[in-house]
């Protein structure tokens, strides 16, 4: 894991320290709130509907034992006992009281942790892999570069008043597990011809209303001049998309509008001139990240058997891990998506729980995942009965990863002052429906995203079946949507017709199942069957 | 990478009373001569004060560098900031003249304006000279490179050589 240094130390302290001035004249009434506004931006606090909201950071959402630890501490010290993992690997606080939040940024850079960036036009956290550094099949672990771009983008002269947010993901697998293409830069590390490890580099995707798959802008950047190109891909952007319209801000429709082969040649202009500004960090710093990221001292262990004689066990050992590139060893996922549930939601005593699980299983190690659920990345194979026992026991051992109940639902009206209908209590239907009638256990694969509005937080453009809450004539309705895929077969969902009362889009994705369940072909998950057979049949069924 | 690190900043000494808020980094005298658009800059061959608007394109007055002695980039909003690419564009391209951030500028935001090459501030509202002096004294180090002769915290963990280019 990747440890601060002294100059990293004084950055965030420095922060704090600002933050903390910037609160007091606010409460002082030297700051309006207009004033205040964009500052507190800048650190992750929003004014929600009942109280302020506060985003932490989790750079490419890998914690060790101790941070995991103080998010437990501050969940129970300045918030009702509880924390919320979001969709981008950060975790928020939703009833944070204005007094505390220098208090709070202090908790959290004793233990290397921030806010910065983590709202505001700026460059948001760098999001990575969950399974980073212990995925077979990555070419290499993408999180060095990941901090290489986390450190590079923090405090940007430049780019701190971009026209809108931006989202940058970091793999190295052809397994997309970060929906990486669905950001507004998307990076894959890559090997070329000659086996030299680079970048190719996405650029435009996106989400919200207007939902776009990014374009490959470049096939293979050298890594001696990957922050270079990235500044290239900024310039561009900053300098020429679009701020007349919030709606049409984001780089996706500045790459939309140009054209990706002249965004391209904009950015391949830029890059040549940034070149000669020999901006680009010391190879010897992302030689000094990597040695950051190394193997955490594996055994040489033979591959295991592991007993499956308790079939619970063996249920969540077949849905909830993932396999490792070590013998002997596998990634466990930790849901945070109990039946009935708020989907990544987790108590204090479930933080240090999972904190101190990731201290004796996992070399002191965990990942949020973008899913909203946790994971233990590199646990023994012969320790995995210990650890479900203990899950099981604190009620963290649903066996749902991918399930249909392994819901991604943003905070909704419940929290959020820009939604138009609750998420939460439509994906607690769900789950709770598909329990009772046990089909829950016969879909297989189907991930399932809830958004409360259009910005569409909840993923739903990308959810095999999304559901996307609007406000129709002042009461909430549900659109539902087909089709969707974050992964590398990157696809996004198609509105299926009018919408549905709260009870009547439970209904509406159980007919959808149902219409799967009965066109399924020999191992086809919901997503080929839809792709196979098409709209048409579930149409049918939902509105014939 | 020019070095615009001057010294303190200094007051508008020699404006009149009725001259609006304004702060200085540099020891020579301010150009007295006012600012014209790009368009008519371009059209004209002896104006030597130019003011660029967040739509202009920058890089149109780079054949003409060597006679401009003050570009003034102007912000009509807080969160316009394109002004910050303006700015770090004339300073990669040589230009050592006089760099005025006028309009919205906050003291939040003079130590990102400082770092893209910035060394005058015209605000629309006037600056506290110890807020001043708090912001841009805020931060210990920079996390990159700028139009400003920072040495990049990645450049001070190896030695400032080997920030050179790739090892």
């Amino acid at each position: 894991m990747y440890r601060y240094d002294q100059y990293d130390q004084a950055m965030v302290d420095a922060r704090v320290e600002e933050f903390r001035d910037q609160c007091q004249r606010r409460l002082d009434g030297q700051l309006s709130e207009d004033q205040f506004k964009p500052l507190r931006l800048m650190n992750g606090l929003y004014l929600q509907l009942h109280a302020y909201m506060l985003r932490v950071a989790i750079p490419y959402g890998t914690l060790s034992g101790a941070q995991m630890h103080i998010l437990a501490d501050i969940a129970d010290k300045y918030d009702r006992g509880y924390a919320h993992f979001t969709t981008r690997q950060n975790v928020q606080y939703n009833w944070i009281k204005l007094e505390d939040a220098g208090d709070i940024l202090a908790d959290l850079a004793s233990r290397e942790m921030h806010a910065i960036q983590t709202s505001g036009n700026c460059i948001r956290n760098i999001s990575s892999d969950h399974f980073a550094g212990a995925a077979a099949d990555e070419v290499c672990d993408p999180r060095p570069y990941a901090e290489l771009l986390r450190q590079w983008s923090s405090f940007h002269p430049e780019f701190s008043y971009l026209p809108r947010k931006f989202k940058i993901a970091v793999i190295a697998s052809p397994t997309d597990r970060a929906a990486m293409k669905l950001h507004d830069i998307g990076i894959n590390l890559v090997r070329n011809n000659e086996g030299e490890l680079g970048a190719a580099f996405y650029v435009g995707g996106g989400m919200g209303r207007t939902p776009m798959i990014a374009p490959q802008i470049r096939e293979f950047v050298p890594l001696d001049q990957l922050i270079t190109y990235a500044e290239a891909c900024l310039r561009v952007y900053n300098r020429h998309g679009r701020r007349d319209n919030k709606y049409k801000a984001r780089i996706k429709i500045l790459v939309h509008e140009l054209g990706a082969d002249e965004y391209r040649r904009q950015v391949e202009a830029e890059f040549e001139h940034l070149l000669a500004q020999k901006i680009e960090p010391p190879f010897a710093e992302l030689e000094r990240l990597c040695e950051f990221f190394g193997d955490p001292g594996f055994e040489n262990l033979a591959e295991a058997e592991i007993d499956r004689s308790d079939p619970e066990f063996a249920l969540w050992v077949d849905r909830n891990t993932h396999p490792h590139k070590r013998p002997g060893y596998t990634s466990a996922v930790i849901s945070l998506k109990p039946v009935g549930g708020i989907p990544g939601d987790a108590t204090a005593a479930q933080m240090r729980l999972m904190a101190d699980l990731a201290t004796q299983y996992s070399f002191d190690e965990c990942r949020v995942m973008h899913t909203q659920n946790i994971v233990l990345p590199h646990v023994r194979k012969a320790d995995l009965h210990a650890l479900w026992t203990k899950l099981d026991e604190a009620g963290l051992a649903t066996p749902n990863l991918d399930q249909i109940d392994d819901i991604i639902a943003c905070p909704g009206l419940d929290y959020c002052s820009l939604a138009n209908a609750r998420s939460i209590p439509v994906a607690q239907k769900i789950s709770q429906r598909f329990a009772a009638n046990g089909k829950g256990d016969t879909l297989g694969e189907l991930k399932l995203k809830i958004s409360g509005c259009i910005n569409a937080c909840g993923h739903h453009h990308a959810g095999h079946i999304g559901i996307l809450g609007v406000d129709r004539k002042g009461v909430e309705n549900y659109q539902l949507l087909l089709g969707g895929s974050e992964a590398d077969d990157t696809s996004l969902a198609k509105i299926t017709g009018p919408g549905f009362d709260e009870d009547g889009i439970v209904n509406a994705v159980e007919t959808a199942t149902d219409v799967y369940l009965a066109n399924r072909a020999d191992g086809e998950r919901f997503l080929d069957t839809y792709r196979r057979i098409g709209m048409a049949p579930f149409k049918e069924a939902l509105y014939g | 990478m020019v070095d615009h690190t001057s010294t303190t900043p200094s007051g508008a000494e020699g404006r009149g009373p009725e001259a609006r808020p304004f702060l200085r980094f540099r020891d020579d005298d301010p150009v007295g001569d006012p600012a014209v658009t790009v368009n008519a800059f371009l059209g004209q061959g002896n104006a030597t004060a130019v003011r660029i608007e967040p739509g202009d394109d920058t890089r149109e007055l780079l054949p003409h560098l060597d006679r401009v002695a003050l570009v003034e980039v102007n912000f009509p909003t807080l969160g316009d900031g394109r002004g910050y690419s303006a700015a770090r564009i004339l300073r990669e391209e040589g230009y050592t003249g006089e760099l005025r951030a006028v309009g919205n500028v906050l003291v939040d935001q003079l130590a990102f304006m400082r770092r893209c090459g910035f060394d005058a501030f015209e605000p629309g509202e006037p600056l506290d000279a110890a807020d001043v002096e708090a912001a841009l004294g805020r931060f210990p180090h920079v996390y990159q490179q700028a139009a400003d002769s920072a040495v990049p915290i990645w450049s001070l963990r190896h030695g400032k050589e080997a920030g050179a280019r790739n090892g």
